[in-house]
């Protein structure tokens, strides 16, 4: 891109290697959004077992009592 | 002495000790990360020259190197924690391990499909079956087994001891991606920065090249980090102070 003006259709041609080139840059940008995006799912799911394992153990420990009071 | 660093170091690796700081260290990698990522492409879309020979197709050149480095930068950070986790028990080792996979297992993908996307145009075949692809495959096969020995394994321990092991004794993988193309015949062309000698690159097309790398790190360095506080949740799911942090969630 060291032509005397710049134009933005010669930047998306990429001199001819333009499906080459943006899907490289698009799959780069796709994959960064998955790994941010992922983590953040994968925390929501994490806390929602753990608050059911705190919900079961407090029912069976309820049960006992009562077996035991 | 020794006995204070390892009480030092057992502190420091402990899930909770790590889960507070880990939480406050995050944006210091993201940030810059983000802002190196926006300068590097910047410098390698506008302001990098157009390759005498390649024309502006190199410039898959700023996504698929760094996404390479990274396979095998990620790979081996795995395996210095797996072994870590198998030989001194610490459990964070095994977690940043775990964490880190999936991560891995990405940048080889973008790296192989980028490649894929570069070999078309300049040696005219999406695939072929040389040392430095074939080597880099097999690498992304290393990062599916490890995920999916964790996954199969119902007990954490038994787990993490058999994927690390897998993970292991694949780093021999490691080195043969590096010299493969010097090793055999490849179409696959040899180290331009990596050597011993002056990098055979043009000055502002390395800086793109090496900013990109390093924002690539950075975001590792900050994504690993979330799984690795996810995965803490899950481990550790039967201690108190994580139930205490998840019922204020």
């Amino acid at each position: 891109m060291n032509g005397s003006e710049f134009s933005w259709s010669e930047f998306f041609d990429m001199g001819g290697y333009a499906v080459f080139v943006w899907t490289s840059y698009g799959l780069a940008l796709g994959i960064v959004l998955v790994n941010i995006v992922s983590p953040l799912i994968e925390r929501k799911r994490v806390v929602k077992r753990v608050k059911r394992a705190i919900a079961r153990d407090r029912h069976a420990s309820q049960a006992n009592n009562s077996q035991t009071g | 002495m020794i006995k204070k660093i390892w009480a030092w170091i057992q502190r420091f690796s402990s899930p909770k000790h790590f889960y507070a700081i880990s939480g406050k260290l995050i944006p210091w990698f993201a940030v810059p990360a983000f802002l190196l990522g926006i300068y590097g492409l910047y410098m390698g879309l506008f302001v990098a020259p157009t390759d005498y020979q390649q024309g502006e197709s190199y410039r898959i050149i700023f996504i698929h190197v760094p996404a390479a480095w990274m396979s095998m930068f990620i790979y081996i950070v795995m395996a210095i924690s797996a072994a870590i986790g198998l030989i001194w028990q610490i459990k964070l080792a095994d977690m940043i391990a775990a964490a880190s996979a999936p991560i891995g297992a990405w940048f080889t993908f973008l790296a192989l499909v980028t490649g894929s996307l570069w070999g078309k145009p300049m040696w005219g075949a999406y695939w072929v079956w040389d040392a430095r692809l074939t080597s880099e495959l097999i690498l992304l096969f290393l990062y599916f087994g490890y995920m999916a020995l964790q996954s199969s394994i119902e007990d954490q321990r038994t787990a993490d001891k058999a994927s690390g092991l897998l993970v292991i004794v694949g780093v021999v993988n490691i080195p043969i991606i590096h010299y493969s193309v010097e090793w055999w015949n490849t179409l696959h062309q040899g180290a331009t920065v990596a050597k011993f000698d002056k990098p055979s690159m043009h000055i502002d097309m390395l800086i793109p090249l090496l900013v990109m790398a390093l924002a690539a790190k950075l975001f590792y360095a900050a994504i690993v980090l979330m799984r690795a506080r996810n995965e803490v949740l899950y481990r550790e799911r039967n201690r108190q102070w994580v139930r205490d942090l998840v019922k204020k969630l």
